[in-house]
Order: C-alpha cells, then structure tokens, then sequence
C-alpha cells in the first residue's frame, strides 16, 4: 500500500493517479494543457502596518498541523491587525502541482522547504526576495540556517519554521542491559554491529520499501567520506557520480550490508520502527519523526539519539536536518502585510504558536522558548544548533526526478545485491540536469 | 451523418421496390439539414481534436525536446536525446518491456482462458449462478485503494493469509510476496488475473447467450459431445466476441498500472511501461521530454493491436 501515513515529509509525494485509464494519450496531455493555464491573481494586498490582508497557501493538510498552522494566524492576525485568508491544499498534490500554482494565481504566502526546488523557483523568479525581512530577522537564525534559506544569487527567499534531525535511535534500557555503547566512528559502529548479530537482533532496522529512507545513510555517508560542500555540488550535479569519491562512500557502506533487515527492500519504516520498539533491532537511522511511531509511553520515554558517527572528514560537523518553512510568491513580494507574516514566522513567538500544536519538530529560531522542551528533544535541537552545516535530504537537495527515479531505485539495488552501476547514473544525470 | 442513411436503408429493405422520386428527394438536404450534419460532425471532430490529436502530436514534439514546464518560450529541440535515455540510459526500460509482455502473456495463457472457463460454467442452468457471475465480476468495480487492502492482506509478510495457509507465517521463511522481486511480479500478475477473468467472463457469457441454441440442438444430433459441440461449434459461433477479447486482452497488459501502483508505486521488480510514464509526466519528478519519448514508445506500441484490429474490422466491412 502506498505510504501516505506520514503527509509531511517530501517523500510521501507520489500521489496516486486514479488509474492509467485516461490512457497514455491524455496523460501526454497533462503538462500542454498546464501550461496554458495562466491567470490574474486573486486576494486582496496593502501595505504599511495593520489592516492589510494576506493569503496564505498551505500543504498543511494534515490534522495536527492543520491546526498548528492555524494557530500561527491567529497570533499574527492578533499582533498585526491584518487579515490572513488561509487556503489548505492536500499535502502530496500541493506538493506536484507547486510548478502550476506558482505560474497561475498563487496565494501571497505559501509553505514550503528549502532545498533545490526552493532554489530553482527563486532562479527562475516565481518566488519574491526576501532579503529585506532577513535584515530584521538574521540574527535570530544559525549560519547553517541562513544558508539553507539562500538562492543562488545570494538572497533570502524562505523563512525557516521547523527542522527535524536525522541520526540513529536505540532504546536506551535495552543498550544497557547489554552493555552496548554508543559509536563514536563508523568502526565502533561496525563492531557494534556484529556484536549484536552475535546476539541474534538485527542490528539495523533498515527499511527501503519506499525507498526514500536509503537516501539518508547515503547523505551522511558522504558528507562525512567527502564533506559537505561535495554532498551540495553532487545534489547540483556540479561534481560527477563516476568518480571515486562516489565509489569510496558505496564501498564504506557495502560494510553494513550484512548487518542490516534481510527483508529491508520489503519494509515500510513504520515496521522497521516497530521491530527497534519490540528490541528485535538494535537502532535505527532515520528522522526524528520515528517517535510518531511510539504510542506506548514507556517505549517512547525510552528511546535515544545518536548523530551519524564520523567517518573521515569533519567529524560529526553536518547534520541532515530538512528544514520546513514559508516562501512568499513573487505577487506575495509586493505586500507589506505578507512580508510581515514572513517576518513572524522568523521570531520566537510565531513559531511557538505554532510549535504549542505540533510538538513533533525543533524550533529553528533562536529566540523561541524552548523550556517546554523533553530532554529528549533537547538533545535534537542541540545536535542542530551546534552543527556548521544543516543538509535537507537528498531528494529536497536534489533534481526530484534524479532522486525519485535514478537513484533511489538505484540504491534499492544496491542493498539487496551489493553493487552500484556509477557510470549509468552519471549518463542519466547528465540527461536530466541538462533538462531544467 | 450515419443517423439518416441507415434509415435510409431501413426504408429501402422494408418497401423492397424504391420509388425513385422518393430517393432523389431525400439526397437533396435542405439547408437546415446541412447545418444539423455540420454540428454533429464539428463536435466530435473538435472533441477529437483537442483531446486526442493535439495533445498526441504535441506529445511527440516535446518528446524531442527540453522543457522545464515553466515558460513555453523555455522549449528547445533536443534532438533524439530523450529517447537516447529511454533505449539506453535507463535501467527501469528494458525490464519494464520485459515486465508488459510477461503480463500480456500470463493474461492470454491464464486470465482470459479462466474467463472463458467461468462464463461455460455459469452459463449451464447451475442453481446460484447470478450469485457467482456478481462474485467473480465484483473486483472489476472494487476500488483501487480496496483492491491494495485485499492484497495487502492475503500477501503480507507477517500476517498474511497465504503465509497463514503455507504455514510460513511468523517464520523467517515467510515470504515477502510484495518486496521480494522474483515473486512479486507473480504476486501481481495473480492480482490482475482475479480482476481480469471476471471482465472477460461477462463478456463471454453475453457471446454465450448470443450463439443460436438451434446450433447446439443440431451438433447434439450429428452425436458431437460437450466438448466437441463447444470446441467446434460453439466457440467458432463467438468469433466476433473473441475479436474483442483479445483486443481487450491486449490493451490491459499495455495499460496495466493500478495494482502495481498500489503495491509499491511500481518499482522493485514490478516496473511497467505506464508507470514510467506517470514517474516522468506527473508531480515533482516532471521531466517532459522524457516523459513525452516514454509516452511515445507506449504510443506506438499501442498502436500495433489497434492497427491489426482496425484493419480486420475494416476488411470484413469491404467484404
């Protein structure tokens, strides 16, 4: 069955097309007649403090979220006296039709993540500047934030909310009781490994039937064999698959094949979760949206973090932490009132409204009270803010058709026989980057 | 335009002699008529047009082109590159060739023929048999989100009702039937074949009722058997529902989407034509020209059976 359970993450973006019945012919159709669709905007715009109203577009259709977002217009209609028009959209579809939508009537404000795609709309001007907000809010964001929010020319055109980290999560009794300590380096992690093979578990609850969760070992697989500056140029396809830099990060993985799920291509992560929470493995590499997964208070108390242990270079420096948060539509740039919604949304108090509902993320802002924080979550957001280099994943990094469609198949091969063809994903990067 | 002639026709075998002043005066149409013709045959030709033959050609010129979506100024030529990534660059093609034709036959050898075999039987005077024909025709109306649970549900790993009866169940010898990519396929093709028989046994039972049951009286008295009287009568009778089966079995195999979709989005050893398709034409992973020269292969192959029937239909009309 399609994943859809978590709607919030990128990955879950393949919507379902009711059946191939429309035939190949109207399917041919679909991006000509888009692309005619052009139109006048909607939603009213003012400026200068109070009084001005804003549309918002939001993929936040899921409940809790929903809410959340909510909440965040409230506290800013609340302190600005604007009117906020909020117009939610399906997740998924949001997520496909963004080229449309941003071409067509966009609303004012819409949410969004940084990343490639956030990069190529603001290359191809469909979304609005944002510099002028950032001078008020850029000291409230880390480095790595800041830079996650920037274009390629250099300019702000995004506005974080929230981030999650990926790393890997262990249940802390069961680590004891076995003596078991967290790894400092791949080799800690390997011998790790193979201690709890020895013990009959497996060590890691790998999971691709999706096929997105592989993306994350190999991000950070990378980022620690050739540093994050080379996981950025691979993402842009300015630095080549059929290199041995490449080749260095699929052979330091081959090591852990044999000590992941044997049944790993088919698994969802909610299975693989389940199985870290039974003590069937032994950890688990993936964001920290697993804890969705605990309903059972006593497992979800006692569940750990470790970040990715360091390989080569720089240490533990990068976290893979996908950042979500608001762009404004170029219509959006010449309103005051959106600007200043935008520039909410980068203070504490707007992301605390936000954050009382949806506790499932860390705050990115720097001023937001996080006392309400668990030690847990406290750990993560500290893992952020002490990283020099945030990352999204690879397929908000990268061209999506080069993640969804060449290298996450790819990599699925590459867990269940051990070998990579480097050389054809390279022909088929160079094909499709030279399309945008 | 049709409408009119065929009641023309009508007047001619039913009066059997034709007045000839009657004849000239209806080959003359008025004005009115003129108009009336003209609409019927504008509207289907517009309908044509625009959903058919525009998009089709437009589909063939972007799939020699680059386009980011964005801008139709943004379109340039990109000579015979897109194909040069379907033929030779992506690793999804070839299988998913592999993967229709597996699908066209395991539908001919067994779905089509089990179809065959269910109408028989539900055409003899067997009590229940409205019972079992809405049986077996209930999963072409299902669903597909329902569909998926059914699978879901007899093939999972851990629960389901295949490894239950194997009694594989909860072992680590139970099969993953949908994540195992040498059977998953099968898996699949199982799927597809529970749906499929049930199309095909409706259409054959209506062939059935039309074959004239004076034929069977008379192969029953020329002393043919069951088997004979269906082999050598019956199924010859039903020569234009067999036409039709095969085109639709065909067509299914080529347009074969919904259960591997349901099943893992149709990667992992159940890539298909059609699903390469919507990966490259639909949502974020959009590169239109690749999709587009996708779309074409699809196309073109699609056009052999309807050419083959086509030509058939045609030729049988002329005759």
């Amino acid at each position: 069955m399609a994943d859809t359970s978590s709607g919030r993450f990128i990955m879950d973006r393949r919507s379902i097309v009711k059946g191939l019945g429309l035939g190949a012919v109207g399917l041919m159709s679909a991006p000509v007649l888009a692309a005619c669709s052009t139109g006048g905007s909607g939603g009213g715009s003012s400026s200068g403090g109070g009084g001005g109203s804003v549309t918002f577009g939001s993929n936040a259709s899921d409940p809790v979220p929903k809410k959340a977002y909510a909440a965040f217009v409230t506290a800013f209609q609340k302190k600005s006296k604007d009117t906020v028009k909020v117009n939610t959209s399906d997740h998924n579809s949001f997520q496909d039709k963004i080229s449309n939508y941003l071409q067509g009537s966009p609303d004012d404000a819409f949410t969004w993540f940084a990343g490639y795609r956030m990069r190529y709309y603001a290359k191809k001007g469909l979304v609005a500047d944002i510099s002028d907000v950032w001078s008020k809010i850029g000291s409230n964001f880390s480095d790595g934030l800041k830079k996650a929010s920037t274009g390629d020319d250099g300019k702000q055109y995004f506005v974080p909310n929230y981030n999650y980290p990926w790393g890997f999560f262990y249940r802390k009794s069961f680590w004891q009781q076995n003596g078991w300590a967290v790894p400092g380096t791949f080799d800690e992690l390997v011998t790790l490994a193979k201690k709890m093979k020895a013990k009959g578990i497996i060590p890691i609850a790998f999971t691709d039937k999706d096929q997105w969760p592989a993306c994350g070992t190999f991000d950070y697989l990378n980022m620690r064999i050739n540093g994050y500056q080379f996981h950025v140029d691979l993402c842009a396809h300015k630095e080549g698959w059929d290199t041995p830099k490449v080749q260095e990060v699929f052979t330091t993985w081959k090591e852990l094949l044999p000590y992941y799920d044997p049944s790993a291509a088919g698994l969802t992560w909610q299975e693989g979760a389940t199985k870290l929470g039974k003590k069937q493995a032994g950890m688990m590499l993936l964001g920290s949206f697993i804890t969705q997964q605990f309903t059972d208070a006593a497992v979800l108390n006692d569940i750990d973090f470790f970040p990715f242990p360091s390989v080569k270079v720089e240490g533990t420096d990068a976290v893979e932490a996908p950042i979500d948060g608001l762009m404004l539509s170029k219509k959006g740039g010449q309103n005051q009132a959106a600007k200043d919604m935008l520039a909410f949304m980068g203070s504490g108090a707007g992301q605390e409204a936000y954050y009382a509902v949806d506790k499932s993320n860390i705050m990115t802002a720097k001023d937001a009270d996080t006392s309400g924080y668990s030690a847990f979550t406290k750990k993560l957001s500290d893992v952020i803010a002490g990283a020099k280099n945030i990352s999204q994943f690879f397929d908000r990094d990268a061209l999506p058709a080069m993640a969804s469609n060449v290298l996450e198949p790819a990599m699925l091969n590459f867990i269940k026989g051990g070998a990579v063809n480097l050389k054809n994903i390279e022909s088929q990067a160079k094909t499709l980057y030279a399309q945008q | 335009m049709s409408a009119p002639l065929v009641a023309l026709g009508d007047t001619e075998a039913g009066s059997g002699v034709r007045p000839p002043a009657r004849r000239r005066r209806l080959r003359q149409l008025t004005t009115r008529d003129r108009v009336v013709l003209g609409v019927m045959i504008a509207i289907p030709t517009l309908i044509q047009a625009v959903f058919v033959w525009i998009p089709t050609l437009a589909s063939i010129g972007l799939s020699f082109a680059k386009w980011d979506g964005l801008a139709l100024s943004s379109i340039q030529g990109n000579g015979i590159t897109n194909y040069r990534f379907v033929f030779a660059e992506s690793p999804q093609f070839w299988p998913a060739v592999l993967h229709n034709v597996a699908w066209l036959a395991f539908l001919a050898v067994i779905g089509t023929p089990l179809g065959l075999l269910l109408a028989v039987l539900l055409d003899q005077k067997i009590r229940g048999t409205r019972i079992y024909q809405t049986i077996f025709f209930m999963p072409v109306m299902l669903s597909l989100a329902l569909i998926g649970i059914i699978w879901e549900l007899v093939y999972s790993q851990d629960n389901g009702l295949l490894n239950y009866l194997l009694g594989t169940s909860g072992t680590s010898r139970a099969v993953d039937w949908f994540g195992n990519s040498s059977v998953n396929l099968w898996a699949a093709l199982v799927a597809a074949t529970w749906r499929h028989a049930g199309y095909i046994m409706i259409l054959y039972l209506a062939g059935l009722k039309g074959v004239d049951p004076s034929l069977r009286e008379a192969a029953s008295l020329d002393g043919a058997g069951a088997r004979q009287t269906f082999f050598r009568v019956v199924f010859p009778a039903m020569a234009p529902t067999n036409v039709i089966i095969v085109v639709i079995t065909v067509i299914e195999s080529l347009r074969a989407f919904d259960i591997v979709y349901v099943i893992n989005h149709g990667t992992n050893g159940l890539e298909l034509l059609s699903v390469l398709v919507v990966q490259y034409l639909v949502g974020e992973t959009q590169v239109i020209g690749i999709g587009s020269a996708f779309a074409v292969v699809l196309l073109v192959i699609s056009l052999v059976p309807i050419v083959l029937y086509l030509s058939r239909t045609f030729s049988t009309k002329e005759r």
